[in-house]
Formats: C-alpha cells, sequence, structure tokens
C-alpha cells in the first residue's frame, strides 16, 4: 500500500471504529499480559498506576485524618510513620516515575513517531514486568507490616534504628529502577532510529522531545539510586559500615547519593508533564505552540541542569557551606527554562480559539498549580529562607504542587487527551468540566494552607503537632476529602464512558500530529502503509497565515 | 479598617500576638530574623508579581479568545525571538539578586561571632541535653541569657535530628559522629520552641524543648541554682569533668599540659592550631578533628609522632567526649 497522505485528518472512512482494533484483535487474558503492542502495554500500565495511585492515595487520606486534630489520636506513631513512608514510596516509586512516560508514553510514542512499535517490543514488555515484581514487593512490605524509614531512607536510621522490612523495601526500589532504565533506553533508541519520513527532530511534537529527555536522565541517574540502595542492603545485612557513622560510614554520604538520583528524578515526573501541556495548550487553542524551538531546548536543558543541583536538600546536613552556595546558585539555572516554559504556554493562547472544553480546564489548572509550585521553589533555593523552611510543611507543600500537582494534573490532561484514541469512546464533557472545578478546589485547598504552616514553623512527617497550626492542617484535610472524592467521580464517568459513551471519531480534536493519523482506536499495527510527515505538529488548518 | 485587616496577610503589619509576627512568618526573636524575613518577603512580592501577571494573561486570554464555534481562525504567531530573550533575561537577573540577598544572609547566620557563649546540645532519641561547659551544669531545657551571642554546638547519640528554632529562623541537622554548629542572639526575653525537623523514628514529632530567654540578671540566677544542684549531687559536668577524665583516662600520661612533649604532643594551645601531619597534609584543630584524634587517633596522626595513642572509640559517652574536648580547648 502507498504511503498515507499524512496530515489530512478529514478521512471519514477511518471516523468509524475499525472491525478489528488493538482491542479487541487478540482474545484472552493471555493475549494482553504477554502482548508485544505498546499500546497494550501502555495501557496496562496505566491501570497499574492508577491501582497504585489509589492506594498511595487512601494512605494519605488517613495521614490527612490523622492530622486533624493536634493529639495523635486516630493511630499510634509507628503505625503513621509506616503509613507515610508507603505512601512516599508508592507514590514515588510506583505511581510518578513511570507515571506519564510507562503510560501514556508508551501508547503515543510510537504513534507519534509513525511507526508500528517502539525499537524493542520485548524488552518493552519485559520492563513492565519487572516493575510488577518490583512492585510486588512492595506490596509484600505492606502486608508484613511495613517500614517506617520514611521514603528517603536516611541512613544512620535505616541502617540500624528502623523497624519493619526495610531491606525488602529497598529490593523492590532496587528492582523497579531497571523497569526505569529500559523504558528509557527504548525510547532513545526509537526517537532516534524510527521517526516517520520527513519528521525532523524539529518536527517532533514536544512531547516526544520531552519524552526524550525524561529518558536520558532515566539511564543516566537510575543506576545510581540502585547502588545506593544496594550498598544500603549490604550494609544492614553485613553490617560493613559504608553510612552507618557507628561502624565508621558517613551519613551523609548517603544523602549525596540518594539525592543525585532524587532531584534528576523530579525532572523525569514533571518533563513528561511539560510535553502533554504543550500538545494540549496548543490543539485546544488551535494555534502553533509559541517557541517550539524554546521549549524543546528547555527540556533539555533542565534534564542537564537537573544533575547538578543536587546538594540543594541538604544545605543543612553537614555539607560544607561553600558547597551549599554552589548549589544554590546552580540551582536558579534550573528556574529559568521552566520559567521559559511557561510563558510560552501562555503567548500561546494568546490570539487562539480556546476551547472551554476539560483538557483546556486541566492543562490550565496545571500552569496555574505548577506556577505556584515552581514560585515556592526560589524560596527553598534561597539559602537564608531554606534554612527555615527545610524540613518544614512548606516543603511538602511545594513538591505536592510541582510533583503531585504538576504531575497528576498533567496525566490527568494526558488520560482525558488521549482517551478516544485509546479507548474508542468520548467521556461526558459536562461532568468532566464539573469534575474538574472539585478537584481543583479542593487540591488548592488541601495544599495552599500547608505553606502558611510551614512558614509558621511546622516540621514534617509529624504525627502529633502544636495546636498553633491546627486551623491550617484542618483546612488541608477538609481539601484531601474534596480532592478524594473528585478523582472518584473522575473514575466513575471515565468508566462509565467505556460502556455508554459516544463512539469517538478518529480525529475528535482536530490535531495534526501523526497519533491522530490513525483509526480509532488504532488498528494492532497502528497503521496501515507508513504515513509520511508533511507538515508539523501544530500546523492546524485554523491557522490563518499572515495575521 | 479593611486595609488594616489585610496589613498582616501582605506581611507588612505587626500583629499584637509577638514582635514581627505576621500572616506568613512567626515573630522575629533574634537578631537574625528581621534579615531572614526581609529576603523572604522580597522573593514572596517577585512571586506575586510573576502569579498575578501571569494567570491574570491566562485568565484574561481564557475569556477574550474563548472559542465561539469550530473552525474559526486563529493567529499565524509561532513565537518572538525578542520576547524570549526578555522572559529568560528578566528571571535570571532575579534569580541573581534572589541568590546574592539569599548568600548574604546566610553567612551572616553560619558564622558565630568570636565572643559568644557556648552551650553543647546533645541530641539522642527522642530528647534533647544541653551542657554548659564554662558554667559545670547540665539542663533539660535551653536557657540563655538575653542579648547575648549563643553558639550551639550539637552532636547526637544516635540517628540523625535537626534542631530548629522559628521564632530564631535557625535550623541545623544534627549527625552522629560529627559536629555542626548554629548561633543566635535573641534580644527579647521569652519563651519559644525547639523541633525536631529531621525524621528520627516514633518520638520525632514529640522531641519538643523549650528555648527561655532571660534577663541577665535572672539569667545569673538560674545558673546559681543549678551550679548549686551539681553540687550537691557531685556530678562534674564540661570542663570540670574533663579534667579528672583526663586523668582517669591516663591521657595525662602521653599528653602534657604545660607544653612538654611526652610520647604525644602536648594539649596546650590544641584548639584553633594548625596541625602538621604526618602524611604533609595540614588541618586546622577544631572539635571535629579533636574528637577524631581522640575516638580514631590513627585517621590523622600528627607529623613527628608515632601512631601509638590508643582509640578509645566506644570507651567514652557523648558527654565524656564533649567535657574532654572542652577541657582541651580551656588550656592554653
Ligand atoms: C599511649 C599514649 C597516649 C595516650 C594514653 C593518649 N594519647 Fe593522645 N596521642 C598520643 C600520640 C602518640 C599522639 C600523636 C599521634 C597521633 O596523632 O595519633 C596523640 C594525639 C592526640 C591528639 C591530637 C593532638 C594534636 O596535636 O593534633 C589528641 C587531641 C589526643 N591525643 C588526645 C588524647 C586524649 C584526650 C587522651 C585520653 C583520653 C589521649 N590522647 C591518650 C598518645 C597517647
Ligand atoms: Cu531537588
Ligand atoms: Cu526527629
Amino acid at each position: 500500500m502507498s504511503p498515507q497522505t499524512a496530515n489530512t485528518y478529514a478521512h471519514p472512512e477511518n471516523d468509524l471504529t475499525p472491525e478489528v482494533n488493538y482491542l479487541n484483535a487478540t482474545k484472552g487474558l493471555k493475549s494482553w499480559l504477554l502482548t508485544l503492542d505498546h499500546k497494550r502495554i501502555g495501557v496496562m500500565y496505566l491501570v497499574t498506576i492508577l491501582t497504585f495511585f489509589m492506594v498511595g492515595g487512601l494512605l494519605a487520606l488517613g495521614i490527612r485524618a490523622e492530622l486533624f486534630t493536634p493529639e495523635g489520636d486516630l493511630f499510634t506513631a509507628a503505625t503513621y510513620n509506616k503509613m507515610f513512608t508507603l505512601h512516599g514510596a508508592i507514590m514515588v516509586f510506583l505511581v510518578l516515575v513511570p507515571a506519564i512516560p510507562a503510560s501514556i508514553g508508551n501508547f503515543v510514542l510510537p504513534l507519534m513517531l509513525g511507526q508500528k512499535d517502539v525499537a524493542f517490543p520485548k524488552l518493552n514488555l519485559a520492563s513492565f514486568w519487572i516493575y510488577i515484581f518490583g512492585a510486588a514487593f512492595l506490596v509484600f512490605t505492606l502486608i508484613q507490616g511495613g517500614v517506617d524509614t520514611g521514603w528517603t531512607f536516611y541512613t544512620p536510621y535505616s541502617s540500624d534504628h528502623a523497624s519493619g522490612s526495610v531491606v525488602l523495601t529497598l529490593t523492590g526500589a532496587f528492582i523497579l529502577g531497571f523497569s526505569s532504565i529500559l523504558t528509557g533506553l527504548n525510547f532513545i533508541v526509537t526517537i532516534h532510529k524510527m521517526r516517520a519520513p520527513g519528521q525532523t527532530w524539529r518536527k517532533m511534537p514536544l512531547m516526544l522531545w520531552a519524552l526524550y529527555a525524561t529518558s536520558v536522565i532515566q539511564v543516566l541517574a537510575t543506576p545510581v539510586i540502585a547502588i545506593t540502595l544496594f550498598l544500603l542492603i549490604f550494609e544492614r545485612i553485613l553490617e560493613i559500615g559504608i553510612f552507618d557513622p557507628s561502624m565508621g560510614g558517613d551519613p551523609v554520604l548517603f544523602q549525596h547519593f540518594f539525592w543525585f538520583y532524587s532531584h534528576p528524578v523530579v525532572y523525569v515526573m514533571v518533563l513528561p508533564a511539560f510535553g502533554v501541556i504543550s500538545e494540549t495548550v496548543s490543539v485546544h487553542s488551535r494555534k502553533h505552540i509559541f517557541g517550539y524551538m524554546a521549549i524543546a531546548g528547555s527540556s533539555v536543558s533542565i534534564a542537564a541542569v537537573g544533575f547538578l543541583i543536587w546538594g540543594h536538600h541538604m544545605f543543612l546536613s553537614g555539607q560544607s557551606e561553600l558547597q551549599g552556595a554552589i548549589f544554590s546558585f546552580l540551582t536558579f539555572g534550573v528556574a529559568i527554562p521552566t520559567a521559559i516554559k511557561n510563558f510560552s504556554w501562555i503567548a500561546t493562547l494568546w490570539k487562539g480559539s480556546i476551547r472551554w472544553n476539560t483538557v483546556m480546564f486541566y492543562t490550565l489548572g496545571f500552569i496555574w498549580i505548577f506556577l505556584i509550585g515552581g514560585l515556592t521553589g526560589l524560596f527553598l533555593a534561597t539559602m537564608a529562607t531554606d534554612v527555615h523552611l527545610h524540613d518544614t510543611y512548606f516543603v511538602v507543600a511545594h513538591f505536592h504542587y510541582v510533583m503531585m500537582g504538576g504531575t497528576l494534573f498533567a496525566l490527568i490532561t494526558a488520560i482525558h487527551h488521549w482517551w478516544p484514541k485509546m479507548t474508542g469512546r468520548m467521556f461526558n464533557e459536562t461532568v468532566g468540566k464539573l469534575t474538574f472545578w472539585l478537584a481543583f478546589i479542593g487540591y488548592n485547598l488541601t495544599f495552599f494552607p500547608q505553606f502558611v504552616a510551614g512558614t509558621q514553623g511546622m516540621p514534617r512527617r509529624y504525627h502529633q503537632y502544636v495546636p498553633e497550626f491546627e486551623v491550617w492542617m484542618q483546612a488541608s484535610t477538609i481539601g484531601s476529602f474534596i480532592f478524594g472524592a473528585a478523582l472518584f467521580i473522575m473514575l466513575g464517568y471515565l468508566i462509565h464512558s467505556l460502556f455508554k459513551g459516544v463512539k469517538a471519531p478518529h480525529n475528535p480534536w482536530g490535531a495534526v500530529s501523526l497519533e491522530w493519523e490513525t483509526a480509532t482506536p488504532p488498528i494492532e499495527h497502528n497503521f496501515h502503509g507508513l504515513p509520511v510527515c508533511t507538515k508539523g505538529p501544530y500546523d492546524f488548518d485554523e491557522i490563518e497565515e499572515g495575521a | 479598617m479593611i486595609p488594616s485587616l489585610l496589613l498582616p496577610l501582605l506581611g507588612l503589619g505587626e500583629a499584637a500576638a509577638g514582635q514581627g509576627k505576621t500572616f506568613w512568618m512567626p515573630p522575629q526573636a533574634s537578631t537574625l530574623a528581621p534579615d531572614v524575613d526581609k529576603v523572604f518577603y522580597f522573593i514572596y512580592w517577585v512571586d506575586i508579581a510573576f502569579f498575578v501577571l501571569m494567570m491574570g494573561a491566562v485568565i484574561f486570554f481564557a475569556f477574550k479568545y474563548k472559542q465561539k464555534k469550530e473552525g474559526e481562525k486563529t493567529s499565524s504567531n509561532k513565537g518572538s525571538h525578542s520576547l524570549e530573550l526578555v522572559w529568560a533575561v528578566v528571571p535570571l537577573i532575579l534569580s541573581v539578586v534572589m541568590f546574592v540577598t539569599g548568600f548574604r544572609v546566610y553567612v551572616e547566620s553560619v558564622i558565630p561571632p568570636a565572643d559568644s557563649y557556648d552551650v553543647r546540645v546533645v541530641a539522642q532519641k527522642w530528647s534533647w541535653a544541653f551542657e554548659y561547659p564554662s558554667e559545670g551544669i547540665e539542663a533539660s531545657e535551653l536557657v540563655v541569657p538575653a542579648d547575648t551571642n549563643v553558639r550551639l554546638t550539637m552532636s547526637s547519640k544516635d540517628v540523625l535530628h535537626s534542631f530548629f528554632v522559628p521564632d530564631f529562623r535557625v535550623k541545623k541537622d544534627v549527625v552522629p559522629g560529627r559536629y555542626t554548629v548554629v548561633w543566635f542572639n535573641a534580644p527579647e526575653p521569652g519563651e519559644h520552641h525547639i523541633f525536631c525537623t529531621e525524621y528520627c523514628g516514633d518520638g520525632h514529632s514529640v522531641m519538643l524543648n523549650t528555648v527561655k530567654v532571660l534577663p541577665q540578671d535572672e539569667y545569673d540566677a538560674w545558673l546559681a541554682s543549678q551550679q548549686a544542684v551539681a553540687e550537691a549531687e557531685g556530678d562534674l559536668t564540661g570542663v570540670a569533668l574533663g579534667e579528672s577524665l583526663f586523668t582517669k583516662k591516663a591521657c595525662v600520661g602521653c599528653h602534657s599540659i604545660d607544653g612538654t612533649k611526652l610520647v604525644g604532643p602536648p594539649m596546650n594551645g590544641l584548639s584553633g592550631r594548625t596541625e602538621e601531619l604526618a602524611d604533609g597534609t595540614t588541618i586546622v584543630a577544631d572539635d571535629d578533628y579533636i574528637r577524631e584524634s581522640i575516638l580514631a587517633p590513627t585517621t590523622k596522626v600528627v607529623a613527628g609522632y608515632a601512631p601509638s595513642m590508643p582509640p578509645f572509640e566506644g570507651q567514652l559517652s557523648e558527654t565524656e567526649i564533649n567535657a574532654l574536648i572542652d577541657y582541651i580547648k580551656s588550656l592554653d
């Protein structure tokens, strides 16, 4: 078959759900569990990640419930500590790190490149199963009664003071690292080697630039955390002093290793989110993205600078003051590209034709939340203010705004944007928009008061607290339950749409990137022929040349 | 009426509850606090400006360019290099300003003045203890004289802890196996929370204490009463304890305190001296170095001496180590 003429989204013949698509091409559980189809793998990741998100979220609601009163009356301190440890570990390692790349990324990456699959489909399946295997360890820890190290595993507490199955948790996180590395490798090779004819680097959707930068971080940083966790396992089992001063080790060394991974990893969480927003802000305002190269370049420079600033987590740890000053300075270096992205998204809206739909609401909600997250980061990059704010609720609020607000809102945006493509159905817009408001208000009510509690001095990881902070903690708890309710409603209307939703046309949003070129839902091998990329991913028909 | 209510919200007014307390920040109870708050509010206003500007634009555009029907025309604009340059350079300049102001106050906060009054802080799961080396007492709460520079030298017996006094704007991790330092000067008498801010296990959230700032005369009275108690119990602390340990642990056999070279180097004048080591490097003898020299003497061997000192790791309690160091530092 001759190559399709690409980027003409009026293919009426495509507007009918194909008889045979990737969802029904083969049947039976085995055809899913052992599939090599990147779309099915993406969907399996999504379902698993959302399941773990629910577990982590329920733990969070338990934590918030405890904090409704200053006394530690609902759970014991030991239980509370295990709850926040597992909440953190599950949310970071099982949810936020793979959230967008492994689920949405897996689904759209080959489609956006006009390809039939990723470069190494078997490796892709392997990384899914390694993820499940690693996750099983964390689940097992939970069943065993949990751990209380905090997700940061700081030594020497984790070396010989913590209770619970520390080694089990560490092993789980260690294994999960491999899944992350393999997905990253797969994406890098695919993007380098398998672009559609005519699709130069500058014609790639920005989502792909973001996934590319993310993958580089995953490949380079993850080995370091793997080695670190391994050393800690060694120290615990063999009692070799590496990090524990009572055996001659250095606890601050652990923090260096840990943050060398864990700082870049916040960009693993948030760069894909930037990618998603760059797509949706443009598609749903029908305008070319503003400053394409600036956004693409800032993804790459964030990835690079992100490696040099881990020490900003350690201003008070006992690292030298000079070191602290250098890390502080470099940290501001990452604020600039982030600011550039935000400005570019906003400028994209200018003179567009902005749809007031669920995807756009979440996109704008993301900008609001991420802006607050980013701006409050400046207080933490500045040394004098960080001294006061470090390890208080201010930090908790800040990283929930960037990691949870940022990544989660972008994931929700992405799910809604690609939902028709993935499922072949449309969700109910009215319910979607109403739920957005509930989620948005609940979210901000949860985390904004925490900023105030933090500046007033409330430390994090506190099971009880002094009464001064009660009003902020109560507002936060109320917000968290509103937010939780909104997410359940979302789950409800999305599932409902699977059965009762209107059948989706092949390109409901009028997007021009290649994933919308094929049928909805896509056929098993994505495209009948090989699509050719003739125009850029943001060259919409509505754009009026010369205007 | 309304403007005056808004003032604390905006961080400008002084609410009645405490000196310098604002909507965002707790009372300013140290000489450092107003400086930190100035940096805080500088960033705060920059943030507010950016937020209002950017979200204002988003909301304005969302209404102004709201889609009326599918297919309406849009601008062909794809970017603007001059605009991009502006919004790269403006944040860059503001960042540098933030860094510099933050760094200057930070330097002020980490370098204790030379005339500081010394108190040692020993953290353990889940309590704080305070030793007054020059007074020979130990207390379970931190009592300090007002309007005095106080330097805390902190160590931990077990895991990481962190010493935080919100009203003073000071915080520092307390690390096992090494010393960390904070200092403050509280101009006015008063009481302030001490929180532990590094997660340390089950008792983390109850590892609280209080700083009591007393006027000098009340402080002297408090000291005298504590000393009386200590004498009655016959417990030695601080320099006095160090002196007795120096004999009891047989340090005297190898170390003189009058400058004579015995098996080991003399102890007088050691503190702050630049030592030449056998491997050719030099090191300034601070608390960390003296601690290491006692616990693991062969790690850094002084030039001209044999590595013949026995390690005291595991044989001295945290209090005893501190007392020995204080004693050595008192010799000149
Ligand atoms: C057997 C003899 C011996 C005994 C007992 C001994 N030391 Fe030492 N000490 C030495 C020698 C020799 C050195 C120099 C070599 C080195 O640095 O290890 C030294 C070095 C030191 C230093 C570093 C001095 C410098 O100039 O840098 C300190 C501090 C010290 N000892 C403290 C103590 C204390 C406190 C005790 C008692 C708890 C003690 N020593 C017991 C032999 C001894
Ligand atoms: Cu970081
Ligand atoms: Cu603690």
